[in-house]
């Protein structure tokens, strides 16, 4: 079971977080034109990546705050969490 | 019976308390402290069942949980449970056990034939044999294999024993109380750090119970006492003993589990039977020690075989000897320690040492004592079949591969010890890369990629002293990095006995003409022969060959035969074997029972159940309940003889033509605050929010970006910047967590909180042409006429005293009230409705006649809304706006959504307005078309319609637009029906919606 750092919380085990998917992807503004492959992009397409990513969980039975998280697929590591409003730098 | 084997003293067994127990229907005695094991030894018992594939007779050989032979079935209590380990068990008054892998008896075994037949059972034989004819496979050759292999049988009872799970965290966590484990506990322990010392027998001390050393002017016992009464007394250090960390997991979490009532006859009131650990340490010190390895000869599998350690063990901790003739085979000195312990008892053991001239203080002992020591010898087969009788023993040459003359000597056991495998396992498990030591010819861990460190003889440090010194610095150099204290431990004195090297042989040559099977892997019978096989098929990575063999497959992992294995491959492949590589190491390390796993959550408390402030009520008006998602809700309210369907048309008609009220507490209710509030709603919901006015309800649909649907519901503005927003019960949770979405991830600029308030109030929906006339008597002081409080109207009201929130909503179709009050208050609204709607003929209703009410008004729920539909599909389209975005919008262009024949929501009547149409059921054009026939849409929900007295159905069907009036065929495999049906409007009641308003 992974421990997962909540930045507003501290270490906390996997089974207080339910996982988010890819943190990298950004949604398309509302209300822009936006053509049927980039919107592809964003609903459907996700790399699987093997190695360092960064990825979404929410502390659902903590805070509930969505968290920004910087794991290795691979080796379970993880190197930094970050909060919703901070931008990761790749 | 008397203890033919029990030495007149000695051993930690309470010899004050005799213990009666059964094995195989036969009473025997033990004293208190024996395992079943050590108690059946002493009364001479050594066959204890049938191998698993050859039926060959199991004795004993370890004493502990490296055994592989020693597997019973269990009675306890009342209760059963298979493939216990007699070595592990503890005796307790009235234990039984039975043999298991045999029949119709341990003594006279039918599959013992197998081991004649044995020419056919080689190695990979599942794959090879009773493969034709291939109808026999189901009839005769699986059923046969099944019964003749195949280990204990589980009980199908409900298991009444109680299970725990803990969570524990730790600075420390030190698996095994021998040496290592008890140093390093108390340097750390010392330096204040919070230490979990655990050990998996009823004893602490591990190998310092049994072998002859003194720490300062103490024996090892003695130290090891001293030290565990030390560790107990201090706070910050939790000791326990039955207790086996079997898994290393991710970021340095470890899993225990601790048997706390298997020792006892029956588990004490209140107490668990075991109970699980899950720790998160900081640091992990393994200290588990070691297994010593069998050497490979003839027939090493007999009754009476067994490793030389376990033969100490037995005598020394139990005060038991494993036979009066022993034989001691070595290629170490550890079999010296077991001779001079036989001695010591006045038994005249024979010691057969591989190498020709050892020399050693411990040898020098042995000689002292005139043992009897013959060098280059080596057993080439135990004779005997239920239990050693004698041994064929030759010279060997200094190039171990030719065999001198063979001689038979009488001996009634063989005490093997071919040396010392670290027990690497939980090292391994962490993602530790393991490395080959030479000098050791085994694997100890190298480089961690966790915090773990491996201390003693699992990391192949053989002696005391050293091992002493290296965990003292340890404890005290990992613990002080956590607590900055460095209490310094001064260190004991040792003294041990130093050994000679060992011999690094393993596997005694079969004499001309012989050909004695010589296992490997004891209790999947896996033999040299098997091996060689594989190999010879053209077998190569060590993964394949364990497969393929099922060599350390069984529940004992290969603790005894995987390095035997590893350097049979590598000799036959000439490599060396770390080029040969270990098979990967899995938890768990020994196997966890079930029961412990799954821990409390079983039957109803496998989820939490919930229930509304009215559910009592609803228990003592004999509601049937219904489990919706995690809420019991009653499904119907039970009157005389009534079943479902009697019930739920008498509740439903009973809304249509008077007044019902049913308990929708159970809808998810979030609360949401903040002056961008309504912008949130534009964007989730597809239709428009922007001008809401307050005091007023408005119905949502919300979809995923994906453009299927999320849910429905209806939220309500209850002041400038606060609204009120409801979701169905199965996705409240859901939208909580996609709203926090788009408002911390998405949308961060958006002033906006939300917050879930399912639980902080009751609803009661009130329901019915006569529903105003009981409001108006329940909220006197308010104005609930169509004007005062119209359709998707909103006020606050009085409840006798309790402030309510009245929503003029309805679900049913017909005129109807959702009144909202704290939940505490629920019970009293509850009542009060009742009580005055009385005059109004008010009766509660069920999901059923819910269900019955919106699925003839065409209102569509969860069975619709079941992830594969979009607006359209549900006739939702018209609340698609088309001058804003919202999420999910862009999807909805997609090329199959936007078909012109997309499926679209129908109802279906059947023809002969009699017959009930099942869920799920398929719409076909044609009844009688091949297979497979083409499936136009499905039936997504059925009910009786009160209104028109008929079944009535819901349905997704294939350009469901155009199908009105149509007639075509439900097909219902499953329950075998083809009905003719006519496709009508879904909404077969007031179509125009006039009830709600009226």
């Amino acid at each position: 079971m992974l421990y997962i750092k909540c930045p507003h919380c501290g270490m906390r085990s996997q089974n207080e977080f339910s996982y988010g998917g890819d943190a990298t992807i950004k949604r398309p503004e509302l209300g822009k034109e936006i053509s049927d492959q980039d919107w592809d992009n964003f609903v459907y397409n996700r790399k699987s990546l093997r190695g360092k990513h960064w990825e979404l969980w929410q502390h659902i039975s903590g805070c509930r705050q969505w968290i920004k998280v910087e794991r290795d697929t691979a080796t379970h590591e993880i190197f930094n969490t970050l909060k919703a409003n901070e931008e990761i730098s790749l | 019976m008397t203890q033919n084997f029990r030495l007149e003293s000695g051993g930690l067994i309470n010899r004050g308390k005799k213990i009666s127990f059964k094995f195989n229907g036969k009473n025997y005695f033990g004293y208190e402290g024996d395992t079943l094991a050590s108690a059946l030894i002493a009364n001479g018992v050594h066959l204890i069942g049938r191998s698993f594939k050859y039926h060959r007779p199991r004795g004993f050989f370890g004493a502990g949980v490296d055994e592989p032979y020693a597997i019973v079935q269990l009675y306890r209590n009342g209760e059963t449970e298979p493939n216990i380990k007699a070595t592990e068990q503890e005796l307790f008054e009235g234990l039984e056990a039975k043999s298991v892998n045999c029949w119709p008896s341990v003594n006279f075994d039918v599959g013992a034939i197998n081991n004649f037949l044995k020419i056919f059972l080689p190695a990979g034989f599942y794959y090879k044999t009773f493969m034709w004819p291939k109808s026999f496979w189901y009839k005769i050759y699986e059923p046969f294999i099944r019964k003749a292999a195949g280990l204990g049988t589980a009980s199908i009872k409900h298991d009444k024993e109680r299970y725990e799970h803990k969570y524990e965290y730790c600075d420390l966590l030190i698996t095994g109380s021998g040496p290592s484990g008890l140093a390093s506990a108390y340097a750390a322990a010392k330096n204040g750090a919070k230490v979990i010392l655990a050990e998996d027998k009823s004893r602490f001390g591990g190998t310092l119970l049994t072998s002859d050393v003194n720490i300062g002017n103490q024996s090892g016992k003695e130290w090891a006492d001293s030290i565990v009464s030390e560790l107990k007394e201090m706070s910050n250090v939790t000791i326990k003993n039955r207790s086996q960390v079997f898994g290393y997991y991710d970021h340095n979490m470890l899993v225990m589990s601790e048997r706390i009532s298997d020792h006892l006859p029956k588990t004490k009131k209140y107490h668990p039977k075991q109970k699980l650990w899950y720790i998160r340490a900081k640091e992990v010190l393994i200290s588990s020690g070691s297994i010593e390895r069998p050497i490979v000869f003839g027939n090493n599998d007999t009754p009476g075989v067994m490793l030389s350690s376990a033969a100490k063990e037995y005598m020394k901790v139990y005060g038991v000897l494993v036979g009066k003739k022993p034989l001691i085979f070595t290629n170490n000195d550890s079999g010296y320690e077991t001779a001079i312990e036989f001695k010591k008892n006045g038994i005249n053991p024979i010691i057969l040492d591989t190498r020709k001239e050892p020399q050693s203080e411990i040898i020098d002992e042995a000689k002292n004592m005139n043992i009897n020591i013959k060098n280059s010898y080596v057993v080439v087969a135990a004779q005997g079949y239920k239990k050693v009788k004698s041994a064929d023993i030759a010279k060997i040459s200094d190039d171990k591969e030719k065999l001198g003359s063979i001689e038979n000597i009488d001996c009634d056991c063989i005490c093997v010890s071919g040396f010392w495998t670290p027990t690497i396992h939980l090292a391994s498990q962490s993602g530790n890369k393991t490395k080959f030591k030479e000098e050791i010819d085994a694997f100890v861990p190298g480089t961690s990629k966790q915090n773990e460190k491996t201390l003693g003889a699992a990391n192949g440090i053989f002696t005391l002293e050293e091992t002493l010194k290296d965990s003292f610095e340890q404890g005290n150099r990992l613990s002080k990095k956590i607590t900055n204290n460095d209490n310094k431990v001064s260190f004991p004195n040792v003294v041990e006995k130093k050994s000679a090297v060992h011999d690094k042989f393993w596997c005694v040559p079969l004499p001309k003409g012989k050909n004695y099977k010589r296992f490997l892997d004891f209790q999947n019978d896996v033999a040299v022969s098997d091996i060689e096989i594989a190999l010879k098929e053209g077998y190569r990575s060590i993964e394949h060959v364990k497969r393929y063999t099922t060599l350390g497959m069984a529940t004992d992992q290969g603790k005894t035969s995987n390095l035997n294995g590893l350097q049979l491959v590598s000799k036959i492949e000439n490599k060396v074997v770390p080029a040969v590589g270990h098979t990967t190491f899995r938890p768990p390390y020994t196997p966890v029972s079930i029961g412990a796993i799954v821990g409390r959550e079983v039957g109803k408390h496998s989820k939490p159940t919930r229930k509304s402030p009215m559910h009592s009520w609803h228990e003592k008006n004999n509601a049937v309940f219904v489990d919706a998602g995690v809420w019991l809700r009653p499904r119907y309210y039970k009157r005389g003889d009534e079943n479902l369907f009697e019930a739920s048309k008498r509740e439903a008609k009973n809304v249509r033509t008077n007044v019902g009220v049913c308990d929708v507490t159970t809808l998810g209710k979030i609360d949401i605050k903040g002056p961008d509030a309504a912008e949130l709603l534009n964007r989730v919901y597809t239709n428009a929010w922007l001008k809401l006015p307050i005091g007023k309800a408005r119905y949502g649909v919300m979809l995923r970006e994906d453009g299927i649907v999320m849910d429905d519901g209806t939220t309500t503005r209850i002041s400038e910047n606060h609204y009120h927003m409801t979701t169905t019960t199965a996705q409240a949770a859901n939208v909580l967590s996609h709203l926090e979405y788009y408002l911390q991830l998405v949308w961060p600029e958006l002033n906006v909180n939300v917050v879930s308030t399912t639980e902080q109030w009751a609803g009661a929906a009130i329901a019915g042409p006569k529903s105003r006339d009981l409001l108006k008597k329940l909220f006197p002081k308010s104005d609930v006429t169509n004007e005062g409080l119209p359709f998707m109207g909103y006020i606050e009201g009085d409840l006798f005293g309790v402030k309510a929130k009245i929503f003029r909503i309805s679900f049913s179709g017909e005129l109807a009230y959702e009144v909202n009050v704290e939940s505490d208050y629920g019970y009293f609204m509850w009542e009060k409705i009742i009580e005055i709607g009385e005059e109004f003929g008010i009766q509660p209703y069920g999901t059923e006649a819910l269900s019955t009410l919106r699925i003839e008004m065409g209102h569509v729920a969860g069975s619709e809304l079941d992830g594969r539909t979009i607006p359209y599909d549900n006739s939702l389209e018209g609340l698609l706006s088309k001058k804003k975005d919202f999420i999910g919008k862009r999807s909805l262009t997609r090329k199959a959504f936007a078909a012109e024949d997309r499926q679209k929501i129908v109802g279906v009547v059947p023809l002969d307005k009699k017959t009930s149409i099942p869920e799920g059921s398929h719409l076909v054009k044609d009844s009688n078309a091949p297979l497979p026939n083409p499936k136009l849409g499905y039936i997504s929900a059925s009910c009786w319609s009160v209104e028109h007295d008929n079944p009535f159905s819901l349905a997704i069907l294939k350009d469901g637009k155009n199908m009105i009036g149509k007639k075509l065929f439900v097909m219902s495999p499953l329950k075998n029906k083809v009905i003719p049906v006519e496709i009508v409007s879904s909404h077969y009641v007031d179509p125009k919606g006039e009830r709600v308003r009226s």
